[in-house]
């Protein structure tokens, strides 16, 4: 239930309100949490909230991760 | 495995035979779901048996150390009021209580939405100005900035129709209650990383002065959990425990912001944790400037008794005393499919990871 994913900040909306992509799909995330981030920023998204801004190569580290996680799962179902 | 993994398994090994000389064995307990989910999932208990490391898993599933109390609060509020939405998170739905569980409840005609964020159960809210809708407000430090959050938004925006059952946790206090009572060697903490995210590494410091037991923070994939495996036994063997993090995302301070927003709307009370009893200063509950917001008091619930489904030993396994495989019921009456305690139910449960990732595939 705590996981969070990163997601890159596209476009910043009004009341604290952005619109994120990971892996080409967007999302609506609520920035209240992080008030330094800005656009282009790396944030970790849970449940819908930016819980941090994460330097870059983090962010692209754990984003590799959840791929090989999300193929080993399809392997494993499949 | 990748290289790297292998890497850090032969330093593991390395350190660890020094220390099972010294210790009789080490025993780490991982306080996150998504940790369990990854032990079991990169097999790591077979990987660091023959060292004489043992994994645990403790309270770190929020679902599972939601008090049965609770369950049936939420259950009949599903099913007594037709003027009532619940909202939840998805792995609370199949918790069965004693009147059955809210996917059951939702079966014979009761509204319970699942939502991947409080912010859809909001738009509930908005699109349903006839209904109340209550959300389920279930999770550690992770989770509970974005109730708070949720709240303010429903008071800013004169949402009337929206309020929170909260059973929303504090994972230190449950970590202190473990050691406090002594029953489970512990000899160190691997801990969780989004929940320290909030909180910052910092934290776990009162338990390195007070108990004097690594804290160490780790990642969500094996070879994270493998790295704070490593530093923990580095701590054992050069005798100086300390709190700190393998994982990047975590500072050592955490995010102030989110836990100001959670002082703002949210006190310290006692709290009721499956098996572990009330533990003091360890629930959060909406403060009285709240109230409306709080669905305990705006539907004057009645107060549920704790106890335990017949047979289960979810209790146990939170508490690192049993792993599931030992429980009567694992694999038999207690499945994936058919669930009997909440650690089967919750994808990040230890019974639940257990029977998906460690048992041969046909026996399940």
């Amino acid at each position: 239930m705590c996981l969070a994913i990163p997601a890159q900040i596209e476009t910043m909306n009004e009341h604290d309100r952005a619109t994120v992509v990971l892996d080409g799909s967007r999302t609506n995330v609520v920035l209240t949490l992080v008030p330094e981030a800005k656009i282009g920023d790396w944030v970790l998204v849970h449940a819908g909230y930016a819980i941090t801004v994460l330097d870059e190569a983090d962010a692209l580290a754990t984003y590799d991760l959840l791929r090989q996680m999300d193929a080993a799962a399809t392997s494993e179902a499949g | 495995m990748t290289t790297g993994c292998t890497d850090i398994c032969e330093k593991i090994h390395a350190s660890a035979l020094r220390l099972a000389r010294d210790m009789g064995g080490v025993q780490i307990m991982e306080v996150c779901g998504t940790h369990t989910m990854a032990i079991a999932r990169g097999g790591l208990r077979t990987i660091l048996q023959p060292a004489d490391i043992r994994l645990v898993s403790g309270p770190g599933c929020p679902v599972c150390v939601t008090d049965q109390s609770y369950i049936d609060r939420a259950v009949g509020l599903a099913r007594n009021r037709p003027d009532i939405i619940v909202a939840t998170y998805g792995d609370m739905v199949r918790v069965p209580g004693r009147q059955g569980s809210l996917s059951e409840a939702r079966a014979v005609g009761a509204r319970v939405e699942v939502v991947y964020s409080i912010q859809q159960a909001l738009d509930l809210a908005r699109q349903h100005a006839d209904h109340e809708v209550v959300f389920l407000g279930v999770g550690f430090e992770t989770t509970a900035p974005g109730t708070a959050l949720a709240v303010r938004d429903a008071r800013q925006e004169g949402l009337r129709n929206f309020s929170v059952l909260t059973a929303h946790k504090w994972v230190l206090p449950a970590m202190n209650a473990l050691l406090a009572g002594g029953d489970v060697k512990i000899d160190a903490f691997l801990c969780p990383g989004h929940v320290s995210v909030i909180l910052g590494y910092g934290a776990y410091d009162q338990i390195v002065r007070d108990y004097g037991r690594p804290c160490v923070v780790a990642g969500f994939d094996p070879q994270q959990v493998l790295l704070g495996v490593l530093e923990i036994l580095d701590e054992l063997s050069a005798g100086e425990p300390r709190a700190m993090t393998v994982y990047p995302s975590v500072s050592r301070e955490g995010n102030a912001r989110a836990r100001e927003v959670l002082d703002e709307v949210f006190e310290i009370v006692d709290a009721p944790w499956r098996a572990l009893g009330v533990i003091p200063a360890s629930g959060m509950a909406l403060r009285d400037e709240w109230a409306e917001f709080d669905a305990e008091r705006r539907f004057d619930l009645p107060a549920e008794e704790s106890y335990e489904m017949p047979g289960c030993r979810c209790g146990d396994v939170i508490c690192g005393r049993l792993h599931p495989s030992e429980c009567p019921l694992f694999a038999r009456r207690c499945t994936v499919r058919d669930p009997v305690g909440p650690c089967m139910v919750s994808s990040e449960g230890a019974c639940a990871a257990a029977f998906k990732y460690e048992m041969p595939a046909r026996k399940r």
